[in-house]
């Protein structure tokens, strides 16, 4: 009897086990099922077959090198990496299982960080002068620092500010056009607007460039000390401008002058505008300097030359550009 | 096979734990968290097209004479750096594509981190424990900036010839150390020694990438040890975080996104013209041409340039503050240095010191949105002045009276938009709160009247 | 706000921008000779500015159509080449002295233009019609010329620009004829360049030059203007911008519920 119960009970935990053992062989998934999807399949199979062509086709196109080849090549990769941006999109949005995990965020503190600076407390145990020790550690690291940053100063004349003041213009030295031939004072007219150079200097140098204009001598007003800076009413002026270093290209001098604006030299960079009868004031803009004037002088032959240096250091301005005359 | 693979590599490296973890790393599902993706590949694109650029542009202010296909450059001298730029361009196959590329590349890029920094600061994202990763966010900005400023003035051509001679006044207007450091950089005056051009390069191509890849892997690590923030719903709380694993779920959405913008940016790059320097002419101390414009994200700069009146502060024959000084350095730093204490003012502002894992919308934070529009606006507003001069050329509006409304509009603005933006966002609180009110009368309404069934 | 403010810029815009009053012409043209043609042209669209023999109207301004008060250069030594060219490019009739001159549609018909050309040529000596001849010039040359001379105002490729208070011209529509003139009078605020400053053969180059530039290599595709990073920037925010972020928004979702 015993043994027919212990069959029965035998059969029963074999049977109720055996689902159990059923559902327990299928292993846990960690990724979600998701249906598949044939027609999705294939519209990433065709567009990555797009895609593939386009690709396909650039050695093709600098094989053959066709007109507009730039914007056929461009257009070619770039519909070829659209059509793999449209694969990769479908496929992760029909082909892809949705799951919608949950994670748990860091914890705030870690248990690990009183671990930490008990390490960092511990191992200086040995000091007994920790202050003194921290203070020249610190200095040691700060000479050290200095040492290191050093060398840096090599990168430039870092302490020859001097050279800032520096213009190639001397008194004599001739006015130059910008293929080297020399600029006549009669050559020089009214509503004319000219670039000049000194002739045998770096014309890259800031110092160099010149505009050169000339106003009815009736018009001038030029500050004390410069009468006889413009012969004729040729005005000279450094062409870089005091703001921020553009060339001044820019002259508007009025046809008719009872309705038209008066001349100006105008810097396109920020539109900075100065007068040249004043001998470079600034009407607008944000230049803190009026434009550097050169005193010229007209020599025996009629040439143009300077009559010494600009009336203040040309070109940006900087701490100590108003400290010093230009040299 | 694969588990073979897995099998080979982490006995080897011992990856398997790690990549466990992150293969099934959760993303939050929400579109403007793949604005900072999309940056990401846009530098990867600046990366490998500069690369490839390397291998042809010279860095060179030797003087050369042009005698290529190009006819309006025939026999001009120039330098070996822009000669190299234009055969380059015109001359090598999938030259231009390439430079164009990278330079829409670099534009797009500075578009996206923008938009990135936008979502961060208006959800609220750079809170505690995230400021770190927000510093370095900021930090990759202003590189970026610097760097591609470099780029574009590698080429010596007339436009970006002008933008360094401006960069060179803004830094001699540094006061005291300003003559001081424009010496030390640019080894003399102005337009440098001829170590200068391959010092830009040298930054341009190693220092400032590897700085910039450098601050990307930490601020990538820090996002992922902190974990994503998210918006509010249901189940989402300070503990837990809801969203799509990296595989399978949101690899091929990266990836997806990666493509895309590497197609975005060859469509740019072939069919959209930018930067054609062998229009502009080489650059020569004494040249200049009109319409001159630094690349669009230094654009807020050209417009403080502009904008400042001439206010030079001057005793003793010392030059105090020399004018570029406002618009070319206070300016950006009041920007960077407001960006950058940001979270510090509104901790302090608020007290609030606690942990936020959950990110606000910005109706929800009316004070921070109001500012954060507020001082957008003003940046926008100095910005938009910066071409002020195109309106004039195109709409024939005066330049100078948008200067005079300008110097009116861009402190009062700001103030109208602070005090519109958080009416609006009381007021959508308000309504919010009054259908939450609405929604539950009517709920228990509903269960009052149901019949017993 | 914004549109108060817009008004506001508008109203010198639209100032500046009157429409043209029309020309005065006489009813039996045809019966006229060439020179009385030009001499009743003058006297009714051009005299009440410009004086009724060229003296100019200098001083006490005349009271013209309407408000206007009528004020204008001589044009005495003006020359042939300086009325040819204010007349062919509708800088001229002028319906306001204070006005701007702008190229607008030209209202005198081709023998209209030549009777004034010659009859104001008549008050004295000045520029002869120029003839350049851009195929002896080099486009290089020009490039380096019009660079140096010219881009400070009208931009490098001669896209037009802006100096303080006055919008400069493109060149797209300047004919080489044009371009020469231009260059010899310094129209408006635009200065002058003699032969002394730029020789015949130098501008034969930089009409070359402009010609090429009113066609410029795009090699890269959509020019986009030719100004460089203003449009640039709109590109990369209006269109990169827009497409990337709807592209994320394509590619994101929120979650479901």
């Amino acid at each position: 009897m015993s043994r027919l119960r212990d069959w029965l009970v035998s059969a029963a935990v074999l049977l109720a086990g055996r689902g159990r053992a059923h559902r327990r062989r299928e292993p846990e998934r960690i990724v979600a099922p998701t249906e598949p999807r044939p027609r999705s399949e294939l519209a990433v199979v065709f567009l990555l077959l797009l895609s593939a062509a386009f690709a396909a086709g650039v050695p093709i196109i600098y094989a053959l090198d066709p007109p507009r080849f730039t914007q056929v090549l461009g257009a070619s990769l770039g519909l070829s990496l659209a059509f793999l941006s449209a694969a990769l999109i479908v496929a992760g949005s029909r082909l892809i299982p949705d799951e919608q995990l949950e994670e748990d965020y860091p914890e705030e503190s870690s248990r690990e960080q009183a671990a930490v600076a008990e390490i960092v407390e511990e191992s200086s145990s040995g000091f007994t002068r920790k202050k003194l020790l921290g203070s020249v550690a610190a200095l040691t690291g700060g000479a050290l620092g200095v040492a290191f940053l050093t060398p840096a100063v090599s990168l430039g004349p870092v302490f020859n500010t001097r050279q800032l003041y520096d213009t190639p213009w001397r008194r004599g030295r001739r006015l130059v056009d910008e293929n080297g031939k020399p600029i006549a004072a009669g050559d020089v007219e009214t509503k004319g607007f000219y670039t000049a150079y000194p002739e045998g200097a770096d014309r890259e140098e800031l110092g160099s460039p010149l505009v050169v204009v000339r106003l009815d001598p009736r018009e001038l007003a030029l500050p004390a000390g410069r009468e006889d800076w413009a012969p004729e009413g040729i005005l000279a002026f450094s062409k870089i401008c005091t703001h921020a270093g553009c060339a001044i290209s820019l002259y508007r001098v009025p046809t008719f002058e009872p309705v038209q604006p008066e001349p100006a030299l105008v810097c396109p960079c920020h539109y900075s505008t100065f007068d040249p009868a004043t001998g470079g004031s600034v009407l607008f803009g944000p230049a803190g300097r009026p434009l550097p004037q050169l005193p010229l002088l007209v020599d025996e032959s009629g040439d143009l030359r300077a009559a010494g240096n600009f009336d203040q250091p040309i070109g940006p301005s900087w701490w100590g550009v108003r400290l010093r005359e230009p040299t | 096979m694969i588990r073979k693979a897995v099998r080979v590599v982490d006995q080897r490296t011992g990856t398997a734990p790690f990549l466990r973890k992150a293969l099934r790393y959760v993303f939050p599902d929400h579109w403007s968290f793949l604005l900072g993706e999309v940056a990401l590949y846009s530098f990867i694109v600046l990366v490998a097209t500069g690369i490839y650029l390397t291998f042809f542009f010279d860095p060179s202010t030797e003087r050369v004479v042009y005698h290529g296909p190009y006819e309006p450059l025939q026999g001009v001298e120039m330098s070996r750096a822009y000669q190299s730029v234009v055969q380059l361009s015109l001359q090598v196959k999938a030259g231009l594509l390439i430079r164009q590329m990278h330079h829409w590349a670099a534009n797009v890029f500075v578009v996206a981190i923008v938009l990135h920094l936008l979502r961060i600061f208006f959800t609220g994202a750079f809170r505690k424990p995230r400021e770190l990763t927000y510093y370095i966010g900021l930090t990759m900005l202003a590189l970026s900036l610097l760097e591609g400023y470099l780029g574009y003035s590698l080429a010596d051509d007339l436009l970006s010839g002008m933008g360094l001679a401006i960069g060179y006044a803004v830094a001699l207007s540094i006061p005291f150390v300003g003559g001081n450091l424009a010496l030390l950089i640019w080894d003399g005056e102005f337009p440098g020694s001829q170590d200068f051009w391959p010092r830009m390069y040298a930054t341009h191509v190693l220092f400032l990438p590897v700085a910039i890849g450098v601050l990307i892997g930490l601020h990538l690590f820090l996002v992922a040890s902190r974990h994503h923030t998210q918006f509010q719903g249901p189940r989402k709380t300070q503990r837990k975080v809801i969203g799509t694993p990296t595989v399978p779920g949101q690899a091929p959405r990266s990836l997806g996104l990666m493509a895309g913008v590497a197609s975005l940016l060859f469509l740019l790059g072939g069919l959209v013209q930018i930067n054609p320097v062998w229009l502009w002419g080489p650059y020569e101390t004494g040249l200049s041409t009109n319409g001159a414009q630094p690349d669009w994200y230094l654009g807020w700069l050209i417009g403080g340039l502009r904008l400042m009146p001439p206010w030079e502060p001057h005793a003793w024959g010392y030059t105090f503050v020399p004018n570029p000084f406002w618009g070319g350095v206070t300016f950006p730093l009041v920007v960077f240095g407001t960006l950058f204490a940001w979270p510090t003012i509104e901790r302090r502002l608020t007290g609030d010191r606690g942990f936020h894992n959950i990110l606000d919308r910005p109706r929800d934070a009316p004070h921070r949105t109001a500012f954060g529009l507020a001082f957008v606006s003003w940046v926008v507003l100095v910005f938009f002045f910066g071409s002020a001069d195109r309106v004039t050329v195109f709409f024939g509006l005066s330049y100078v009276n948008q200067l005079y409304a300008y110097w009116v509009v861009v402190w009062v603005l700001p103030v109208l938009v602070y005090a519109v933006t958080l009416r609006v966002c009381r007021g959508v609180q308000r309504k919010e709160l009054v259908d939450a009110e609405q929604e539950r009368a009517e709920a228990e309404a509903r269960a009052a009247t149901a019949p017993e069934i | 706000m914004s549109l108060v403010l817009l008004a506001a810029f508008a109203a010198p815009a639209t100032a500046s921008a009157q429409e043209k009053v029309g020309i005065v012409r006489p009813d039996n043209e045809g019966a006229l000779s060439d020179s009385e043609l030009g001499r009743q042209l003058y006297a009714g669209n051009c005299s009440s500015c410009h004086g009724s023999n060229g003296e100019g109207v200098v001083g006490e301004p005349a009271e013209g159509a309407g408000d206007i008060q009528a004020l204008g250069p001589p044009l005495r030594g003006a020359g042939e080449g300086t009325v040819d060219f204010y007349l062919r490019t509708g800088y001229m009739p002028l319906p306001d002295p204070t006005q701007v001159p702008h190229r607008t549609r030209v209202l005198f018909n081709e023998r209209e233009i030549r009777a004034l050309v010659a009859y104001v040529g008549s008050f004295g000596s000045g520029l002869p019609i120029p003839e350049p001849q851009p195929g002896n010039g080099r486009v290089s040359e020009g490039l380096r010329l019009f660079t140096e001379h010219c881009a400070g105002c009208h931009q490098v490729v001669a896209a037009g620009g802006y100096v303080t208070d006055v919008r400069v011209p493109p060149l797209s529509q300047a004919t080489a004829r044009q371009i020469a003139q231009a260059v010899r009078i310094g129209p408006y605020v635009m200065p002058r360049f003699s032969d002394k400053a730029i020789s015949d053969e130098e501008l034969d180059s930089i009409v070359a030059y402009v010609q090429a530039a009113q066609h410029p290599h795009d090699e890269g595709g959509w020019g986009i203007g030719h100004i460089g990073p203003v449009p640039e920037g709109m590109v990369a925010w209006l269109l990169g911008g827009s497409l990337l972020v709807l592209l994320c928004a394509v590619i994101g979702k929120r979650i479901k519920q």
